[in-house]
């Protein structure tokens, strides 16, 4: 890697960021109607970490995505009726958060296509 | 730097000089979760068994993860030799003896064991008792450190409950019984005086948060204390007195008994104690939780003070607790 090559990750602000950002993303996800009963039987402190996990990947830092894990993780919310409006609201609280934490709008782009990139494995289609 | 050993169960391996632990374990086809390699997602977190990890191994974990030496190992680029483990540890049981049982209401035993020697256990943590035909129950710790020798559990007897059952009915002072290390994440650390605590349980979920309280006020917690503490009926709730007393006693105190079911006699609140708690208590950010007792109210609790303000890194219930009041 050459001196001045600096991840989606590290411009975002690395770790701290992804902190910041999943306690604001939860507030907002917990609050919509229109998607938290998909929580009502998640731990949260567990889902909180899973979170982070995702965000980190979601900011292109270091991670191991694996799609197969995205559909086996989401393979029970399907069955209870998760579809592309539930996703859809999840990647309108996500730009929500990043625009909070006033992340300039290119960076929300990318990080919004690398979210949009697990679509078929969280719908598992 | 050198390389570095780095010691697990059933293996020993080496750290090159400026490698992770994570790495190295994972160079070595050693079975860890991990996901970001960052110090974010807390996957690859596991335990130092031999002293304190690097503190830098240690960022942005709870205070009593850190308080037991446990730290991400793709952030710990060790500066000594370690032992670590991964996973659970397997669990060690010392006898210990009845000394007391004693009824708190019709349905719950207050049970005293006492040991030879001093335990190092935490307010609020748990342990597991085994019977001699090997029947093991998890129970909460309800008394503080200062009483190292002694342990009190409340049990509260459960209908068809086997251990519960032969715990009021058969177990009688004078009896040995095998005791497990003490466990768990849910107790009191004396960082912060000034802190807001509430503390919501339900049945014998008093116990482990009657010894958070007296161990918080025992390090003269200066923050306010909120115990909301809850039973369908006013005979499951017990120590009302004994709360009456702790709260005249200390200023900073503050206890709400509450009855979910029927009218409340005066002195009791009506209603849900996760409910009442969180109708009065207007934020919650900065403030610790403890929680503890049925499974949904714990659940729901978490979810309802995390919007209230509170962070996931301030609450604190064990998975055990949750389990104990649906499986016995
Ligand atoms: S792998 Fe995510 S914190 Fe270590």
């Amino acid at each position: 890697m050459s001196a001045t090559a600096t991840t989606l990750y590290e411009q975002l602000g690395g770790e701290a960021a992804v902190n910041a950002a999943v306690d604001i993303f939860y507030r907002k996800v917990l609050d919509d109607h229109r998607i938290n009963r998909f929580f009502d039987h998640t731990d949260m402190e567990k889902q909180a970490a899973k979170q982070k996990a995702f965000l980190t990947m979601a900011f292109g830092g270091p991670n191991n995505y694996s799609g197969a894990d995205m559909r086996r993780g989401h393979a029970h919310l399907v069955k209870m009726g998760l579809d592309d409006s539930h996703f859809d609201a999840v990647m309108e609280h996500l730009t929500g958060t990043l625009r909070e934490l006033n992340v300039p709008q290119n960076l929300i782009d990318q990080v919004a296509a690398i979210a949009e990139s697990t679509r078929t494995d969280v719908l598992g289609r | 730097m050198s390389p570095k050993k780095i010691t697990t169960a059933d293996h020993e391996i080496v750290c090159q000089e400026g490698e992770s632990v994570l790495d190295a374990l994972l160079r070595e086809h050693i079975d860890i979760p991990y996901s970001c390699k960052e110090g974010a997602c807390q996957s690859c977190m596991i335990r130092s068994t031999d002293g304190a990890p690097p503190t830098n191994a240690q960022k942005g974990l709870k205070d009593v993860l850190k308080h037991q030496n446990y730290f991400l190992a793709c952030l710990c680029i060790p500066h000594e030799d370690m032992h670590v483990s991964i996973g659970d540890s397997p669990v060690t049981f010392t006898d210990g003896t009845v000394t007391g049982k004693e009824l708190l209401n019709p349905e719950t035993l207050l049970l005293t064991i006492e040991f030879d020697e001093p335990l190092d256990f935490y307010a609020g943590q748990f342990v597991n008792l085994k019977r001699a035909d090997g029947l093991i129950r998890s129970y909460s710790i309800a008394n503080n450190r200062v009483h190292a020798h002694k342990l009190t559990f409340h049990i509260r007897r459960l209908a068809g409950g086997r251990f519960s059952e032969w715990a009021h009915q058969e177990l009688a002072v004078g009896d040995k019984i095998a005791v497990s290390d003490p466990q768990g994440l849910c107790y009191y650390l004396p960082n912060d005086l000034e802190q807001n605590m509430l503390l919501v349980g339900t049945g014998s979920g008093l116990a482990p948060l009657a010894g958070i309280i007296e161990e918080a006020l025992h390090h003269g917690h200066r923050g306010e204390i909120h115990l909301y503490h809850g039973s369908r009926e006013v005979d499951g709730l017990y120590w009302i007195d004994e709360m009456r007393q702790l709260a005249k006693a200390h200023p900073n105190f503050h206890y709400t008994p509450c009855v979910s079911r029927g009218d409340a006699p005066a002195g009791i609140t009506q209603g849900r104690a996760n409910e009442v708690a969180l109708a009065a208590l207007p934020s919650l950010k900065e403030w610790r939780v403890y929680l503890c007792g049925h499974p949904e109210m714990v659940n729901q609790t978490k979810r309802k003070a995390f919007l209230k303000g509170a962070s996931f890194q301030n609450i604190y219930s064990d998975a055990f607790h949750v389990a104990s009041s649906t499986l016995e």
